[in-house]
């Protein structure tokens, strides 16, 4: 790889945990082209932020290589001193890191923190570093961008912060372009902006870039080749199209296959990877993957395979990897079918009616001093309608109203007016006032798995609390325990797990409890706020898969909330879209899926990167800020963002909430016969030819 | 907890303090018994004797054997800032859960009173109270208690507000787990951490106030052996009888410094809390 910008030679990293050195990455090699933006894939454990940093000869206190060599342009970065890599860093290569507000010193203004760069590298004065300060803010398409570099980073909204370290990250155009897991902290419709940009200045700057993620679907839209890593350790390193579309290694296949999609009209569940990933102190002496690799046969548990070369820049490291290519072997990748009825019924479990929920209203004293505090409205004269059986998905983005709706049906915050009604009884807006009956039909299962679960009492302990609280009569301990281990099993969880203390369970095997303790008293519906975002993309498949087999066991109706729209499409049988505390537009799967869409819908499905390479989804971009909940546009909310606004109208007059067909429900100013022309005449996934 | 204990006893210096704590409260366990003389015996002819062996800390001005007087007033010194230092955790904790978990304008309130006896310097109250109404052990316990149940209450509130927000509690609320419950079994063990260490540096505090007050001839009353007292009797006759000051100064030191070596050491010890407990 002479050619390359960037070559990692054999890289050995070791971290310290307690007295031990546990090997963190082995035998890492791979290279980085020119113009070339990488796409660095893995779950959390894999090593891929330690690997990326690593590349910059950026090692933590604890940490150490203890082989290895990383060529930038030819010279090997791993031989240089502190000194020489300060010359390096940021100048050569640049980070844009994952967290922008946490990288940005609150301190000091935005055109000052990018000047810093170009002062210290370029020797700039601080009338030109300002001046290229403002180009670069420019060049990433920020407004007004005189106007940004006199603000600080708190006053800017996490999209600008971001752009703002890209802006840092190219003002020296560096060589090699390190991207973090760039985009976690960001909502869907401003992470598909943020993406799009990266893509225009990575070729403008004719950087080579590596983009490190745990998200299929944006390493598949945006990168030209990635590499796969697991446990440490390289699986395949290949171009984007033979990696997505000709897998060559199990963990890729089998990953690529648990990944949730659009499953209308039939009852199905998700392949999954069984197991967890090893321990940095379990390292097993053969194949890294082998636990749990579906084909895994002696020779891959006794002796690591090989990094070898499949073909030109194509690398994988597995055994079997012949038989795959040439079809001998072909693993199973189908959704597994499922025969049973799980159609809704007709009862309605929970009916919510004009909600209305507002936070942060003007106090006596803000009243007093005259500060023009505004409230913020977050939820809007919102009803929903939950029937038996049925799932219901709340989809929206950060201020959309969706947790606060989801948190007023419980009673966790007391809904300021509306009345709710659980199956057919009214339900008290405060929690403290609602009956045992109604408390043991509705169970909710928290997004955070960590926090889910008091560290200082066992599992067993919890549910058993939880059991006999709801319980309707006094139950003996044998009566608990039996329950217990009932929920435990469930859940696909061992006996064993009575008596462990959460810290001892993984993040998957939490959620499994969390959710084992949301059904101890067979509730009619389940609140499931984005149970699977903080999961691992190999869990999530178990939990969604586990999450549908109890619903079909149980009868139990879910209130699913999520930003993420595949995962809510593959649960879900009815959809609610929220924007700024308001319904925008309600309807089955595949009547919102399919046109007429609202507009915000449209990019909301738009935003979401397919992980197939050769599928483009129509850019349908959002343009400006989401605006402040304190002070709403007047009319339609989404005026100020929409890319279908036909006119003055959006401005001044409420839209209509229209039933566009079969209780279909758009609120939009432009007629549903209008809105399918509009969308059907440019159509939203194409194949890339 | 055994394994906190054992990551507590590996440095030197916690253990250090921790053998010093125990030897004093032995000493006040076994004092009087093993004590020469009572605290209050007069030895005629023997006043103003300096260190021998028939008196290892020497005499007073009065004759009285300082050593003894010494192991009697462990006691005091000990026993008091213990209880006071309890009945603060104890009121603290309950109020810092409470107000911690409630929020609203319950917190408000009872956080701006809980502040403005902090404001009130803690000899000035003492003075003021004990001036009043004569001293007395009970004063002194109200006084300490008054003083230190806010602090103790505001550690718990700030820990209680972190913890208030985690998912088990709110799942506790959704299963119409009682108040006592979620503060006291789904909150507290998180608490106990902040709680321990704030506790043990309120014992030393404890140990230093009762400690002043006695020095300043508000704490127990003669002829009863007070460190405290002991300390501003020898003043007078400082340049006759020195080691009638020293020895109780010193022993007040050496017993605050030793709380606060195992209050550091806990300190250490907590900071990986979650998993300890």
């Amino acid at each position: 790889m002479s050619d390359a910008v960037i070559t990692v030679d054999q890289l050995n990293l070791d971290y310290k945990l307690g007295n031990r050195w546990l090997s963190a990455l082995k035998d890492i090699s791979f290279g980085i082209m020119p113009d070339e933006i990488h796409g660095l894939v893995g779950e959390s454990g894999s090593g891929k932020s330690t690997l990326a940093l690593a590349m910059m000869n950026f090692v933590a206190p604890n940490a150490r290589i203890t082989s290895g060599a990383v060529y930038l342009d030819g010279v090997d970065l791993l031989k240089k001193n502190s000194a020489e890599m300060r010359q390096i860093w940021g100048r050569d290569i640049s980070l844009v890191p994952q967290d922008a507000l946490a990288a940005l010193n609150p301190s000091y203004t935005i055109g000052d923190q990018i000047s810093e760069i170009t002062r210290l590298h370029e020797g700039l004065s601080k009338r030109a570093a300002w001046d290229r300060a403002i180009e670069m803010l420019r060049q990433v398409r920020i407004n007004d961008p005189k106007a940004i570099a006199q603000r600080y980073p708190h006053q800017l909204s996490g999209g600008m912060q971001q752009r703002v370290t890209i802006a840092m990250a190219l003002s020296t155009h560096p060589r090699l372009l390190v991207l973090d897991e760039p985009t976690t902290a960001l909502d869907v419709t401003t992470r598909a902006v943020i993406v799009d940009l990266f893509r225009e200045l990575i070729r403008e700057n004719h950087a080579a870039a590596l983009y490190v993620s745990h998200n299929l679907g944006l390493v598949a839209q945006l990168c030209d080749r990635v590499t796969v890593l697991y446990g440490g350790e390289v699986m395949a390193c290949a171009p984007v199209q033979e990696l997505y579309k000709s897998p060559y290694h199990p963990y890729t296949i089998s990953l690529l296959a648990s990944l949730p999609h659009v499953t209308t009209g039939t009852e199905t569940r998700l392949p999954t990877i069984e197991g967890v990933a090893p321990s940095l102190a379990e390292r097993p002496h053969g194949c890294v993957f082998a636990t749990r690799c579906p084909i895994a046969i002696d020779k891959c548990h006794t002796e690591k395979p090989p990094l070898e070369v499949v073909q030109g820049d194509r690398l994988i490291k597995c055994w079997r990897w012949r038989e795959i290519a040439t079809g001998e072997i072909v693993i199973d990748t189908s959704p597994k079918e499922h025969p049973m009825d799980t159609a809704p019924r007709a009862g309605v479990v929970l009916n919510a009616n004009a909600l209305n929920k507002e936070f942060d209203r003007p106090t006596l004293t803000d009243r007093l001093l005259m500060t023009g505090k505004r409230p913020v409205h977050a939820v809007d004269n919102v009803s929903v309608r939950i029937r038996q059986r049925s799932t219901l998905g709340l989809v929206g983005e950060s201020g959309s109203g969706k947790t606060t709706l989801a948190r007023l049906i419980l009673g966790l915050e007391t809904a300021d007016s509306g009345t709710l009604e659980l199956l057919d009884v009214p339900l008290d807006l405060t929690l403290g006032k609602r009956s045992k009956k109604a408390l043991r039909d509705l169970q909710m299962v928290f997004q955070n798995p960590n926090d889910a679960l008091n560290p200082f009492i066992t599992v067993g302990g919890q549910l058993a609390r939880t059991i006999q609280r709801l319980s309707m009569k006094p139950l003996t301990r044998a009566a608990i325990q039996t329950r217990v281990l009932e929920l435990l099993n469930a859940v696909r969880l061992t006996d064993a797990y009575v008596s462990r203390f959460p810290a001892e369970l993984s993040g998957g095997e939490k959620q499994r409890v969390a959710i084992a303790r949301a059904f101890a008293a067979d509730p009619a519906l389940i609140v499931a706020d984005e149970p699977t975002s903080a999961l691992d993309v190999s869990v999530q498949s178990v939990i969604l898969n586990l999450l549908k087999d109890l619903r079909a066991a149980k009868g139990a109706s879910y209130l699913l909330i999520s930003h993420d729209l595949d995962v809510v499409s593959y649960l879900a049988d009815w959809i609610v879209v929220m924007y700024l505390g308001e319904i925008v537009e309600q309807g089955t799967v595949e009547q919102v899926y399919a046109t007429p869409s609202h507009p915000y819908t449209e990019a909301l499905i738009s935003a979401i990167p397919v992980a197939d390479p050769t599928v483009k989804r129509k850019a349908i971009r959002l343009g400006g800020e989401q605006p402040s909940p304190r002070n709403l546009p007047t009319g339609c909310r989404f005026h100020t963002r929409c890319p279908r606004k036909i006119g003055t109208i959006c401005e001044t007059t409420l839209p209509p909430y229209t039933d566009v067909g079969d209780g279909h429900f758009i609120r939009c100013h432009i007629p549903a016969e209008e809105l399918i022309a509009l969308q059907t005449s440019e159509p939203l996934t194409e194949r890339k030819t | 907890m055994i394994d906190a204990f054992k990551q507590f006893i590996r440095r030197p210096l916690p253990l250090l303090g921790l053998l010093i704590v125990a030897i004093f409260i032995l000493i006040a366990v076994v004092g009087p018994l093993i004590a020469p003389y009572r605290f209050d015996e007069i030895i005629r002819g023997a006043s103003r004797q300096a260190p021998s062996e028939a008196h290892l800390f020497g005499t007073d001005r009065l004759g009285r054997d300082i050593f003894s007087r010494i192991l009697w007033g462990a006691r005091d010194i000990i026993i008091l800032p213990m209880l006071t230092t309890a009945l603060s955790v104890f009121f603290g904790t309950c109020i810092g859960l409470f107000i911690g978990y409630r929020g609203g304008w319950v917190d408000e309130v009872i956080s701006r009173l809980l502040d403005s006896l902090l404001a009130i310097p803690a000899l000035v109250l003492a003075l003021v109270m004990l001036g009043t109404i004569g001293p007395s052990t009970f004063g002194i316990i109200l006084v300490i208690v008054i003083l230190y149940t806010p602090i103790v209450a505001r550690v718990v509130r700030a820990s209680t507000l972190n913890i208030r927000a985690n998912g088990y509690i709110e799942s506790a609320k959704l299963r119409g787990d009682t108040l006592s419950y979620i503060l006291f079994r789904e909150i507290l063990p998180g608490v106990l951490p902040a709680l321990v260490v704030e506790g043990a540096l309120r014992f030393s505090y404890a140990i230093f106030l009762t400690a002043s007050l006695g020095f300043l001839g508000l704490g127990v009353q003669p002829p009863s052996p007070d460190w405290g007292r002991m300390v501003n009797e020898a003043r007078e006759s400082f340049s006759q009888t020195p080691w009638a000051l020293w020895y109780p100064a010193g022993a007040i030191a050496l017993l605050v410094i030793g709380v606060n070596l195992v209050s550091d050491g806990l300190r250490r010890v907590f900071r990986y809390e979650g998993q300890l407990i």
